[in-house]
């Protein structure tokens, strides 16, 4: 495994940037709660089918996603919720489409694997691995005309499908605008990757011509300011870019899934290094901001979030006779 | 109204379309420089330039998810796929994610792109540069399918697919190329049939190559005092039922003729569809398929494949 790129932290912060990040630790305290609620929804019999949760990957999504612009568009994948919060989807419409309500953001058609939601630039979240490296190769050769970046997420799975190899190659003939950011959570589904992937990912990237660096997915100064020069980068015209950024995910693949696969104290060492932890840590050191501070926002994200569960969950279930058109116009 | 062949007729419409709107984009397989494989598209990289028009790798997913993506960016792409048979590899894009995006969104935007394709058989490609592929496509919700069988639909209907706010398949039958007819600059309308021969004792049902053999045997029916209706379908998804029964009501007989396996295929859609609505009007009905194997490379057996003038006009004479 390559080592990973970590931001030094050894330089005093300005107060706009300590104000920056701790904005920045509440969105990922609020997605890791968000996921809480989702499981505990779930076991009530609320949310419906199957979860795919990004508790303990929450730094990635954050810190990528503080570095886009108005005209830039995002493709997330089936463990989605953190992508989609990241962009400032309305909680109260991402837990309601969980909910199969017609408050939800896809009105319960779409459920927690095909969330969709443009004026958030969310062009899709997508159930099928590697899929949203494909939308968001398709969507950067719009922007490439207008303006804007493309940012495809996706696991360490998804480096094995065909659309990795044949996007990457697209992407970069044409020079698109593009951000390639591979969670490399270390399982494809229940398998450790280095079992099914030849030679390391980072590798296949650079190879192509693309610009190419693995950082500490855990770290969110790390992650944002790698995501701020990758993504000015393919604004600027440098063509397509890519991070592999490692992380772990705290629970299994999906609800049914015990992770019974991880090696011994693998989860500890991972938790150890939690991205809220780090977060909490860097905000003390490099700013002063006090425990005080960091409980008061935990206790903001708590009341934010009762209040988004009891919106989502007052919302109705859709009506099976309402008209369907299958074609627009 | 002047005469063209069909290909003439496809490559006008990209043209027109292209010049018409900023968003039009065309990409494919050796479709800018060299022209298109079948020689559809030559000329239109040098009048509206390598940013609209261009070659890709051999990359049929990121083909189709460049198409998808940037169609949700806010382009109006038309991608080649260059043989119909390689369409199981767009599959994912088109079905998983195109078809469903209008639904799935709940109506926040559409996937406003074309697939242009060639297909079908008798030139001798064998069994995997021959086929319909449009039975794999005809149960996805969403989809369009567009089938021209002249060079005035194969204009007005790809124009219509790309102004059309839907994904649309488009399949050109490779031995029409060089079919020519008369042409105007029109729009077509997608999701009308037309009857392109009136007769009152038997409907004939078909689209793409097979029509014209519909049309000759409809000719040799005549001459024996069997006067033939001929359909051209035009479009399969969505189906013009309304059409079909009309005609059926007049003359209670029908033979709809496939191009394409007989499991699954689109004739069946149309039998059940007359089943379903025009029960009462129906004293004899039949389809003619392709069989429910492989398509055969050698001549003798290709030619026996494909159901031709000949074995339309048995099939009507022994209905």
């Amino acid at each position: 495994m390559t080592e990973p790129t970590t931001v030094a932290r050894d330089q005093p912060g300005t107060p706009e940037e300590a104000e920056h990040f701790l904005e920045l630790y509440r969105r990922m305290r609020f997605i890791r709660r968000f996921e809480d609620e989702v499981q505990s929804l779930f076991q009530q019999g609320l949310v419906h089918g199957t979860t795919h949760l990004c508790s303990g990957q929450e730094a990635g999504p954050v810190g990528v996603c503080s570095a886009l612009g108005d005209e830039d568009r995002v493709a997330g994948t089936y463990r989605g919720h953190g992508h989609a919060l990241a962009l400032g989807v309305e909680p109260e419409g991402l837990l309601a489409e969980l909910l199969g309500r017609s408050n939800g953001v896809c009105a319960g058609r779409a459920g927690s694997m095909n969330v969709i939601d443009l004026e958030h630039r969310l062009v899709g979240c997508y159930g099928i691995v590697g899929g949203s490296i494909a939308a968001a190769t398709g969507v950067a050769l719009a922007l490439k005309r207008r303006g804007g970046v493309a940012v495809a997420f996706f696991g360490d799975g998804a480096t094995n499908q065909g659309y990795f190899h044949e996007c990457l190659n697209l992407a970069k003939v044409h020079e698109l605008p593009v951000v390639y950011v591979c969670e490399n959570n270390r399982y494809g589904e229940f398998t450790p990757f280095e079992q099914v992937t030849a030679g390391e990912i980072a590798d296949r990237p650079r190879t192509l011509g693309l610009p190419t660096v693995t950082i500490d997915g855990n770290d969110v100064w790390t992650v944002s300011a790698t995501a701020a020069e990758v993504v000015e980068r393919a604004r600027a015209g440098g063509g397509p870019q890519f991070v592999e950024s490692l992380t772990y995910r705290y629970v299994g693949h999906s609800r049914s899934d015990p992770g019974k696969y991880r090696k011994p104290g693998e989860l500890d060492e991972w938790k150890a290094r939690d991205p809220l932890l780090v977060a909490r840590a860097g905000l003390a050191e490099r700013y002063g901001t006090t425990t005080e501070a960091l409980d008061a926002v935990d206790a903001e994200v708590e009341e934010q979030l009762s209040a988004t569960v009891e919106a989502a969950k007052a919302g109705p279930f859709p009506d099976p006779e309402a008209p369907v058109t299958e074609f627009k116009g | 109204m002047t005469e063209i062949d069909f290909r003439t007729a496809i490559c006008q419409a990209l043209d027109e379309e292209l010049a018409h709107d900023e968003s039009v984009v065309f990409f494919g397989e050796d479709v800018a420089v060299a022209g298109g494989v079948f020689a559809t598209t030559g000329g239109l990289v040098e009048k509206h330039g390598s940013d609209r028009v261009f070659d890709t790798p051999i990359s049929e997913l990121a083909l189709a998810g460049a198409a998808y993506g940037s169609a949700i960016g806010g382009l109006r792409p038309v991608i080649e796929i260059m043989f119909g048979d390689f369409l199981p590899l767009t599959m994912d894009s088109l079905v998983n994610q195109a078809a469903k995006y209008w639904y799935l969104s709940n109506e926040q935007a559409s996937v406003p792109l074309v697939v242009r394709s060639a297909i079908g058989g008798g030139g001798r490609f064998g069994a995997i540069h021959s086929q319909v592929p449009i039975s794999w496509f005809q149960g996805v919700p969403g989809l369009k399918i567009v089938c021209p069988a002249t060079p005035a639909d194969a204009k007005g209907l790809l124009k219509a697919a790309i102004r059309d706010d839907n994904p649309v398949l488009f399949f050109e039958h490779k031995r029409l190329y060089a079919l020519s007819g008369e042409v105007n600059g029109d729009v077509g309308t997608i999701g009308e049939a037309a009857v392109v021969r009136e007769g009152a004792d038997v409907t004939l049902v078909s689209a793409m190559r097979t029509l014209h053999e519909c049309l000759g045997a409809a000719e040799t029916l005549a001459g024996e005092g069997v006067d033939c209706e001929v359909i051209d379908l035009r479009t399969l998804r969505p189906l013009d039922g309304a059409t079909i029964l009309r005609s059926v009501a007049k003359t209670n007989r029908l033979v709809v003729v496939e191009e394409g396996p007989r499991t699954g295929g689109w004739a069946g859609e149309v039998l059940a569809i007359v089943a379903e609505e025009g029960l009462g009007d129906i004293d004899a009905i039949l389809r003619l398929t392709t069989p429910d194997h492989p398509i055969p490379y050698s001549p003798p057996l290709e030619d026996a494949f494909i159901p031709g003038a000949e074995a339309i006009a048995e099939a009507v004479r022994a209905l």
